[in-house]
């Protein structure tokens, strides 16, 4: 078992196209720096030096990982991360 | 009860109980029902706010062209807020919304002028603005942005709950303009220490998310993170299958988005059952169903209703 990361239209450039990629790791943070070696360049796109990028939001089987501890929240086998940009979406 | 006009009657709308859907009688769950708002929506809440604080500035006088990038529902409550006071009113509205919205806009009096559907509201905001600059004569309200927008809910939303559900321990509402979860979340979290603020928040196709470039995203001027306490990601399967068991279940007609709060407000009952914690969750309903009845989602199989709503915008 592996963690499902799924990748936004706009990031796929850093992963040969694919839609979702697998990776691992304890944390948000151990899984970014995973996927990083493996798609260079990637983690760059989704944090900066203060954390996840502001307009980048990232949701761990389907819950925002801001309200989950952030970069240190723990990940599991067999979850699934949601990386979306942040749009003003519909609901007004 | 008796108003001295349609706008007066604005806000004190019901709380139902959700009794088939709540877990058992320490997780309860509990609707706050916007569609009874003067035009059906809880944006008339925001709108009418919006209009007076404008007005009270001086940015408005009879005559004025109010501009507002929408999805529908704003536009509509400022529509018919515009058309009883005499201005004019051009909604920037994506392409890709359906049709009842633009009916009703259209019977209201207001334009429109389409923004494309790849890019959602963002490509609406974007116009909208780009415009504004262009009229500096025309006033733009902003609900992204708008103080008035949070303010509405802080001193109507948030009161109106707590006083129908002083045991309320949490509130859960889609999350748009942020305006609804801002104001209310703000009233109820000062007067009830502990309580918890949660974002449903719809997850769209991909079209939506068509970004040139991430920094091109965009949060709303008025969004606070501290406010929340969570922020669900909803799919519009998910969504819709909950506004499906909404009336199934508890007979409420309700529109998509209230489908996703329903998704996010089982999860939280869940979570509160497995701990054995009392809950009593607050849902706000943002409309009815009326203004969704042509993209499909209320007929014929789940699958062939997801099918169609594939590419609109259901919130």
């Amino acid at each position: 078992m592996a963690i499902e990361v799924r990748i936004p239209t706009i990031l796929r450039t850093y992963t040969g196209g694919a839609k979702s990629v697998e990776g691992a790791g304890g944390t948000l943070d151990e899984l970014f720096a995973d996927l990083d070696a493996r798609h260079g360049g990637l983690r760059d796109r989704l944090v900066d030096h203060a954390g996840l990028r502001r307009f980048v939001n990232v949701y761990l089987n389907d819950e925002d990982v801001r309200f989950l501890g952030g970069l240190g929240a723990p990940v599991h086998d067999g979850d699934t991360v949601t990386v979306l940009p942040a749009v003003a979406g519909g609901a007004a | 009860m008796r108003y001295d006009s349609l706008q007066d009657s604005l806000g004190g709308t019901p709380l139902v109980g959700l009794p088939r859907l709540s877990p058992g009688p320490s997780v309860r769950l509990w609707a706050k029902l916007e569609d009874r708002n003067p035009t059906g929506s809880v944006k008339d809440r925001a709108a009418f706010y919006m209009i007076a604080a404008a007005e009270k500035e001086g940015l408005l006088s009879p005559g004025a062209t109010i501009l507002e990038p929408t999805s529908g529902n704003t536009g509509i409550s400022l529509a018919m807020a515009a058309r009883l006071r005499g201005y004019r009113l051009i909604c920037v509205m994506p392409e890709n919304t359906s049709v009842e919205r633009r009916q009703l806009l259209e019977a209201y009096g207001a334009s429109i002028i389409s923004s494309p559907a790849a890019g959602g509201s963002n490509e609406a905001v974007r116009l909208a603005r780009d415009l504004a600059a262009r009229n500096p004569g025309w006033v733009m309200l902003y609900q992204y942005g708008n103080p008035a927008n949070t303010l509405a809910h802080y001193e109507t939303t948030g009161p109106e709950l707590l006083a129908d559900l002083p045991e309320i321990t949490h509130f859960v509402a889609g999350l748009g303009t942020t305006g609804t979860l801002m104001g209310t979340g703000r009233y109820l979290r000062e007067h009830r220490p502990g309580v918890q603020i949660v974002a449903a928040e719809p997850r769209y196709g991909e079209l939506v998310y068509g970004l040139r470039n991430i920094d091109e995203g965009f949060v709303p001027e008025l969004y606070d993170e501290s406010v929340l306490t969570g922020r669900f990601s909803v799919s519009g399967p998910d969504a819709l299958r909950r506004t499906r068991q909404l009336l199934e279940t508890e007979g409420l007609f309700a529109g998509i988005s209230s489908g996703a709060v329903l998704h996010a407000g089982l999860a939280i009952a869940d979570r509160a059952l497995a701990a054995e914690e009392r809950a009593d969750i607050a849902l706000l309903i943002a409309d009815a169903g009326w203004k969704y009845l042509s993209t499909g989602a209320y007929g014929g199989t789940l699958e062939e209703a997801q099918a169609r709503l594939e590419g609109q915008l259901w919130a």
